[in-house]
C-alpha cells in the first residue's frame, strides 16, 4: 500500500474541510428551510398586529367636550373654536359635542355623561361664558384646560385678532436633523444586527450538540487541531447565516417590489438618511461587523457546547449568554443616545459590544480608518475566543472512554463546590 | 516472584521486539482529569510494521493513553513521539484512527463519509471518493456507496467508518476496541484486515479487553491496569513470565518417588501439576522411573497470554497498582 505524504494541512485548509462539510450539510437539510422560514412567522404576527392596530385606530373616536350653555354662548364659543382651528390646526384643539337645550337636547347629567362607556365624552363645559365650568378627570383637565380657556377668551372678547402673514422658507435638512436621523439609522442597524445575531448564534450550539450526539467529534479532534475544527464550524455557520440574510433581504425586496409597500417597510428604508460612510461602504461594514460579532458570540456558544453534555444543560447555560447579548445591545444603544466619548470608546473596546458600536459609528461618522483598526482588533479577539473555547473543549469533552463527561454538569459543579467548602 | 515495578517495566520493555525503528514511543505519560488520575507514567514502544495490543480492563486508561499518543489530548507529563514527531497532528496524514465510540453523520452518503474522513487527513475529496469506491467494492459494499449512513445496518456503518480510517493509506492505524460490537464473522474479517495491513508494512495498534484477539494477532502488547503499564513487550516474553506447567499422570498413586516432585506440585484429579523445573524434566523423569512411579502421560503446557495477564495484573495489584478503575487522589 503506497502511503500518503506527511505534510500537515494548514490551519485554514483544515478549517475549510470542516466548514465545507458543515455548510453543505446544513444548506441541504430540511431544518435550513425551517430556519429560513423562521422570520416569516414573527413578520406575519407583526403584520397582523399592525393591521389590528390600524383598524383600531380607524375605529377610534377622539373624546369630545360636551358643551351645554345658553345658545348665544354656544354660538360664540363655536365661532372662536373655528377661528383657532384655522390657526392651530384641526387636530390640535379639542372638539365639542353640542347639547343645546334650545334645540331640544335634554338637561346634561354630568356624572352620567362622563361615566358613559362609549367614551364619546371626555369632559363637560357648563355654566355661562362669564362663569364657565369644565368638568373631567385630572388628566383631561390638564390636557384641555389651556385650549378651552383660550377658546373662551376669544369667544368672550369677541375680538378679531389679526394674525400676521408669516413668510416661510424650507430647507432639505439641517445639521441637527441629519444627526438625529443618522442616529435613527444607527439604532435601526444595531437592532437589526442584534436580532440577526440572536437568531443565528444559537445555530452554532445546536450544530455542536448534534456533533457530540453523533460521536464524530473525536474523529475530528484526532485528525485536526481543535482550533481548526472550531474555526471551520464558525465559518460554516457564518456562511449559512450570510446565505440566510441574503435570502431574507432578497425576499423582502421582492415582496415590496411585487406586492407594494405593505407595512411601510419600503418607506422606512427609503426615508433612512445616507450613513456617514455612504450606503455601499455601510453595507460592507455591516456585514463585517455582523461577521465579527457572530464569530465572537459563536465561539462563546461553542465553549458552552463543550461544557454541556445534554440539550437541557445547553439551554441552561445559554440563557446567561442570551442575557449578556441583551445587556450588550442595551449598553450600545445607551452609548448611542448618550454620546459620551468615553462610553463610546468603552463600547468599542469591549469585544462583544464592539461590532454594535462600530455599526453605529459607520452610520454617524465619515471617518474610515477606525473601522480598519477595530476590525483587526476584533479579529484578535475572535482568535483568542476560539483558542480559549477549543482548549476548554479539549479538556472538558474528551475525558473518558465514553467520550463525554462522567456526571451531569450540575453534579460536577456541586461536587467541586463541596470539595472546596471542605 | 516479587519484582519491583521499575524492574518489571525494564524487563517488559526489554522484551525483544526487534531493532526496527519505532512508530510510537511514549515515556512517562501522565494524565489527570480533575482529581482522577487516569494514566500514571505509561511507557510504550511500538516498532514500525508491528501489530501491537493495549490490553486492560474497562477504565484502565487504554483510551486516554491512545488519545494522548494521537495528540487528541495532551499529557500532563511525559513525552510521546509518533514517527519521531512530538506533535502527532503534524503527521495526521500518516495516521488512521477508529475511536471506541463509533460515529458518522447520519445524513451523509457512505462514499461521502469515507471521502470526508480522508479529507480530514489531507486526501483530496475526489481521490477519496475513488479510493472509497474501491474499498467498498473490495468489501462487497459497492451497492451501499450512495446510501445514507442512517439507512445502513450497524455493521455496515462500522465497516464504512473503518474504511474511512484507512482510505488515506496511513502508515499507522490506531483502533480503539475495534472488535466490540462485531459478530464473530465480522471479527474474523477484521482480524484478516489487520494482518493484511501489517503485511503491507502498516503499523497497527489496537486496544482491547479481550485477550484472545491480542494473542492471535499481536507481536507486542502493553498490559495496562489502574492507569499504569506493568508490562510492555513481546507476547512471547509475556507468556514466558509464567513457567510452563508440567502435567503428569502415574499408575502408582503414592510412593517414595513423590519426594522427587517439585515443591509447588498440586493434585488435580488423576494428575500432578507443577512448574517446569529450571533444569528441565529429564532429571525428574529419571527419578520417577527409578522410583517405579509408572508414568502414564507427561505433557508440558506453555502459559497463554490470558494466564500471563492474570499473573501480571496480580503482581500489579500487589504493587499497589489499583483496581483498574484509576486512583483517587486526595
Amino acid at each position: 500500500m503506497a502511503h500518503t505524504p506527511t505534510a500537515r494541512l494548514s490551519m485554514l485548509r483544515a478549517a475549510m474541510v470542516i466548514a465545507r462539510r458543515d455548510f453543505l450539510a446544513i444548506l441541504f437539510s430540511r431544518s435550513f428551510l425551517f430556519f429560513l422560514l423562521g422570520p416569516v412567522f414573527p413578520a406575519v404576527v407583526f403584520a397582523m398586529s399592525g393591521g389590528l392596530g390600524q383598524a383600531k385606530h380607524e375605529n377610534k373616536q377622539e373624546p369630545r367636550i360636551a358643551i351645554q350653555m345658553p345658545s348665544a354662548d354656544i354660538e360664540r364659543v363655536l365661532a372662536a373654536h373655528y377661528k383657532l382651528q384655522d390657526e392651530l390646526g384641526r387636530d390640535r384643539i379639542p372638539h365639542f359635542l353640542i347639547l343645546d337645550r334650545a334645540k331640544g337636547h335634554a338637561e346634561l347629567d354630568i356624572d352620567r355623561a362622563l361615566a358613559d362607556r362609549s367614551g364619546r365624552i371626555g369632559a363637560t363645559l357648563t355654566g355661562t361664558l362669564d362663569d364657565p365650568v369644565l368638568t373631567g378627570t385630572q388628566q383631561r383637565l390638564n390636557e384641555w384646560r389651556g385650549y378651552v380657556a383660550m377658546q373662551l377668551a376669544v369667544a368672550r372678547d369677541n375680538s378679531n385678532l389679526a394674525y400676521p402673514a408669516l413668510q416661510t422658507e424650507t430647507i432639505t435638512t439641517s445639521g441637527a436633523e441629519t444627526k438625529n436621523r443618522r442616529q435613527d439609522t444607527a439604532q435601526i442597524s444595531m437592532t437589526l444586527l442584534f436580532l440577526l445575531m440572536m437568531l443565528l448564534a444559537g445555530m452554532v450550539l445546536s450544530n455542536l450538540v448534534e456533533e457530540k450526539a453523533n460521536k464524530i467529534i473525536e474523529i475530528l479532534a484526532a485528525a485536526l487541531p481543535m482550533d481548526a475544527v472550531f474555526l471551520g464550524k464558525l465559518f460554516a455557520m457564518l456562511a449559512v447565516s450570510l446565505v440566510g440574510i441574503a435570502v431574507w433581504f432578497t425576499g423582502v425586496g421582492l415582496f415590496i417590489t411585487l406586492a407594494g409597500d405593505v407595512g411601510g417597510i419600503g418607506m422606512v428604508l427609503a426615508g433612512m438618511p445616507t450613513p456617514g460612510v455612504g450606503w455601499p461602504l455601510f453595507c460592507i461594514l455591516f456585514v463585517l461587523n455582523f461577521s465579527m460579532g457572530y464569530l465572537l458570540i459563536g465561539s462563546i456558544f461553542l465553549a458552552i457546547g463543550a461544557l454541556a453534555s445534554t440539550v437541557r444543560e445547553v439551554q441552561t447555560l445559554s440563557m446567561p449568554v442570551t442575557m449578556l447579548q441583551l445587556f450588550i445591545f442595551f449598553f450600545a444603544s445607551f452609548v448611542l443616545v448618550d454620546g459620551a466619548p468615553i462610553l463610546e470608546l468603552a463600547a468599542i473596546l469591549f469585544p462583544l459590544s464592539s461590532p454594535f458600536a462600530m455599526t453605529a459609528r459607520a452610520a454617524q461618522d465619515e471617518t474610515l480608518w477606525p473601522h480598519l483598526v477595530t476590525l483587526i482588533y476584533q479579529i484578535a479577539w475572535v482568535t483568542l475566543f476560539i483558542r480559549w473555547g477549543s482548549r476548554l473543549f479539549r479538556t472538558r469533552v474528551l475525558k473518558s472512554g465514553g467520550g463525554g463527561n462522567r456526571l451531569p454538569l450540575r453534579q460536577r459543579l456541586l461536587a467541586r463546590w463541596r470539595k472546596r467548602a471542605t | 516472584m516479587d519484582m519491583a515495578l521499575g524492574d518489571r517495566e525494564q524487563a517488559g520493555n526489554a522484551a525483544n521486539l526487534g531493532t526496527r525503528p519505532l512508530a510510537i514511543e511514549a515515556r512517562g505519560l501522565v494524565k489527570r482529569f480533575d482529581d482522577f488520575l487516569a494514566v500514571d507514567g505509561v511507557d510504550i514502544s511500538v516498532p514500525e510494521g508491528a501489530i501491537y495490543g493495549v490490553l486492560g480492563p474497562n477504565g484502565a486508561g487504554k483510551t486516554t493513553t491512545l488519545r494522548m499518543l494521537l495528540g487528541i489530548i495532551d499529557p500532563d507529563a511525559g513525552v510521546r513521539r509518533v514517527f519521531g514527531h512530538d506533535r502527532p497532528h503534524d503527521i495526521a496524514r500518516l495516521i488512521g484512527y477508529l475511536p471506541e465510540e463509533r460515529g458518522l453523520y447520519p445524513a451523509m452518503k457512505a462514499i461521502e463519509a469515507i471521502a470526508f474522513m480522508g479529507a480530514l487527513r489531507g486526501l483530496p475529496l475526489a481521490e477519496g471518493r475513488t479510493r472509497g469506491l474501491e474499498l467498498l467494492e473490495a468489501h462487497n459494499m459497492a451497492g451501499a456507496a450512495e446510501r445514507q449512513i442512517r439507512h445502513l445496518s450497524k455493521g455496515m456503518a462500522q465497516t464504512v467508518q473503518l474504511l474511512g480510517t484507512l482510505v488515506h493509506r496511513p502508515r499507522l492505524v490506531v483502533l480503539d476496541e475495534p472488535f466490540s460490537g462485531l459478530d464473530a464473522i465480522n471479527q474474523g474479517k477484521l482480524e484478516r484486515l489487520i494482518r493484511r495491513l501489517a503485511d503491507e508494512g502498516t503499523t497497527v495498534i489496537f486496544s482491547t479487553h479481550v485477550i484472545h484477539h491480542a494473542e492471535r494477532l499481536c507481536e507486542g502488547v502493553a498490559i495496562i491496569a489502574g492507569g499504569k503499564v506493568p508490562y510492555a513487550g513481546s507476547v512471547e516474553a509475556a507468556r514466558d513470565r509464567i513457567p510452563a506447567q508440567v502435567r503428569l499422570e502415574t499408575r502408582a498413586r503414592e510412593g517414595a518417588w513423590m519426594q522427587a516432585l517439585p515443591k509447588d506440585t498440586r493434585r488435580e484429579g488423576d494428575f500432578f501439576m507443577f512448574s517446569l523445573p529450571d533444569g528441565g524434566v529429564e532429571p525428574l523423569l529419571r527419578q520417577l522411573i527409578a522410583g517405579d512411579a509408572g508414568i502414564l502421560s507427561l505433557s508440558i503446557e506453555r502459559a497463554g497470554l490470558h494466564d500471563a495477564f492474570v499473573h501480571i495484573a496480580g503482581e500489579a495489584a500487589a504493587a499497589e497498582l489499583g483496581d483498574g478503575a484509576g486512583e483517587e487522589l486526595n
